[in-house]
């Protein structure tokens, strides 16, 4: 049915594509860890082998690398579980068939279209943390509501610092979480729902017994894209903040310290271990995904 | 269906809630870009302006000209040249799948997803070996590659729903591989391109990583020449506002007047067809 020649077609024509994959990426990749085994520290090239050394030392003796997993797992949470909250209780709100849908679907997912370094810039005159007569953003709008219990130091709070920065990653990501849930509500049928309404269930229980459970699967895509961009968030940060280290994150420690501090051997090793929890996160789902389609 | 239209108005006091919540950063951006330098002031943040002026809006477009157009010459080419990629690599795994598709294919999926912290130093050492670093060139061939992930994946699901019995018929006619690609799906590939497209033109005008490992200050974008000034001690948190808002522009314009292909564009990010 297929000749020869149509198979070679074929295979040609996505082959400039495979090959740049093969090297770019994977060939890339091959060649950043071997970065990671050696000793390369300063301008120039040096593949002396160190063996793990530089894995060993981050996980092991590295007060910076420390702080770094704390701030990923602290934004993790707080920006993972925040978009999810909204996104579906919005969803669940703009489900109802409501006049205006439409717009407030448009405006919840505007910033999508946005740069994290927009959001940033602008997040972090919003969450300026100056006190007292200098007071401004926020701070300032909760003290003219009466709101002052509210004020607070943003993303300059000791320790929690980190969990500030998430507030403008949600307001980013939140209207994304959004449209995935309301396309899984779009896909439940409402004859599902009218016939638990005729045994007399309630409008909660429909929710918490039949939605909920069959919008698993959204949450739980939702969930891996979340988790995995918040393991690589890198711009947010550094437009709120700059670089000051109580802030700091792997992605921004590996560019630091191999662009500044010319520690290529180190830098590797951290884009290394980033692409490791990224992997454990996204091959089953790719995996999962692909099974499941091939099923339909 | 009955109680789906049975209005309960006190669901629009969160929906409104939330949607001061996300408009919060457009108003103090426009409000303050609006300002005239005297009446700037971190006090009045949140008052409307007197009049509407264009000082801020001025002086931070001739701070980031430079950029915006190095912006403008980048997306361009990163997005048709992706976009055009994407679509042979759709066709060829949705219609034409050889020998081994089914294993490159989630191997191409991968690429999408990696933390780019993990390819930069080769990546910098090969764009210097080959001449291409710190120029826009090399920008440019960074978005395409890193690229090619998505636009194949949105290409293959919408070549996926073409029924095969369409390409069957013509290839009974005579028609060539290339010949059905160019006669047939090409034409009605517009939709899909328009997604493709403006979902690289959004990613490739919004990407800070790339741009700023890759590129010298004189062909800095605009993300990086924006978060440039907002790190400056100099430029008053006014300009920077009207400068964010520049940035922005571009991409909210393309986001408010093709809102519907750039959703379906995001939904594609997340795997499902």
């Amino acid at each position: 049915m297929r000749s020869k020649r149509e198979t070679l077609q074929s295979v040609l024509l996505v082959l400039p594509s495979i090959i740049a994959i093969a090297v770019f990426v994977y060939g890339f990749i091959g060649w950043s860890i071997r970065v990671s085994l050696s000793a390369w520290k300063g301008l120039l090239p040096d593949y002396t082998w160190v063996g793990l050394s530089n894995y060993i030392q981050l996980l092991t003796a590295d007060a910076r690398f420390q702080v770094d997993i704390r701030n990923t797992i602290i934004f993790t949470l707080i920006f993972v579980i925040g978009s999810l909250l909204i996104g579906l209780a919005l969803a669940i709100f703009l489900d109802q068939g409501l006049r205006g849908e439409g717009f407030f679907r448009s405006v919840y997912l505007f910033p999508m279209a946005i740069s994290y370094i927009v959001t940033g810039v602008v997040w972090r005159w919003l969450m300026n943390p100056a006190m007292g007569s200098r007071l401004s953003g926020l701070n300032l709008l909760f003290q003219s509501l009466g709101l002052d219990f509210l004020i607070n130091r943003w993303y300059t709070t000791p320790y929690w610092g980190i969990a500030a920065v998430a507030i403008p990653a949600i307001w980013q990501m939140s209207g994304y979480t959004m449209a995935l849930y309301l396309a899984g509500l779009r896909g439940i049928s409402d004859e599902l729902r009218e016939a638990a309404r005729v045994d007399g269930a309630s409008e909660v229980q429909i929710y918490r017994r039949i939605v909920l459970p069959l919008l698993s699967p959204v949450t739980l895509s939702a969930m891996i894209i979340l988790g995995h961009m918040s393991l690589k968030v890198f711009d947010l940060i550094i437009s709120v903040s700059g670089k000051q280290l109580p802030l700091d994150v792997p992605a921004i420690y590996m560019w630091q310290t191999t662009f500044d501090g010319y520690f290529y051997g180190r830098g590797a090793a951290i884009g290394i271990l980033l692409l490791l929890s990224v992997a454990v996160l996204i091959i089953p789902y790719i995996i999962y995904t692909l099974r499941s389609e091939a099923k339909v | 269906m009955t109680t789906k239209h049975r209005a309960r108005y006190w669901l629009y006091i969160p929906l409104v809630f939330m949607a001061i919540f996300y408009l919060i950063p457009m108003y103090v951006m426009l409000v303050t870009g609006f300002k005239g330098f005297e009446e700037v002031s971190l006090k009045t943040m949140w008052q409307l302006p007197t009049g509407l002026r264009l000082d801020n809006f001025r002086e931070a477009f001739d701070k980031l000209a430079p950029s915006l157009w190095n912006s403008l010459n980048m997306v361009f080419p990163a997005a048709i040249i992706s976009s055009i990629l994407g679509s042979l690599n759709g066709y060829v795994l949705a219609k034409w799948k050889f020998r081994g598709a089914d294993v490159i294919f989630p191997l191409i999926l991968f690429g999408m997803f990696i933390p780019y912290q993990a390819i930069m130093i080769p990546l910098v050492e090969f764009m210097r070996t080959i001449n291409l670093y710190g120029g826009l060139p090399g920008l440019v061939l960074a978005h395409v590659i890193y690229g090619i992930p998505i636009t194949t994946l949105t290409f293959r699901n919408y070549y996926a729903t073409i029924p095969t019995e369409l390409l069957e018929a013509s290839k009974i006619d005579g028609a060539g591989m290339m010949g059905i690609y160019w006669h047939i799906l090409l034409p009605i590939s517009i939709p899909a391109f328009v997604v493709v497209l403006i979902w690289q033109f959004t990613s490739a005008w919004n990407d800070f990583l790339f741009a700023v490992i890759l590129t010298s200050p004189s062909n800095w974008p605009i993300t990086v020449a924006l978060n440039n000034m907002a790190g400056s001690q100099i430029i008053a948190w006014n300009v920077q506002m009207a400068g964010s808002f520049l940035a922005a522009l571009p991409t909210l314009l393309v986001y408010v007047l093709l809102g519907r292909y750039f959703v379906r564009g995001l939904m594609a990010g997340a795997l499902k067809g």
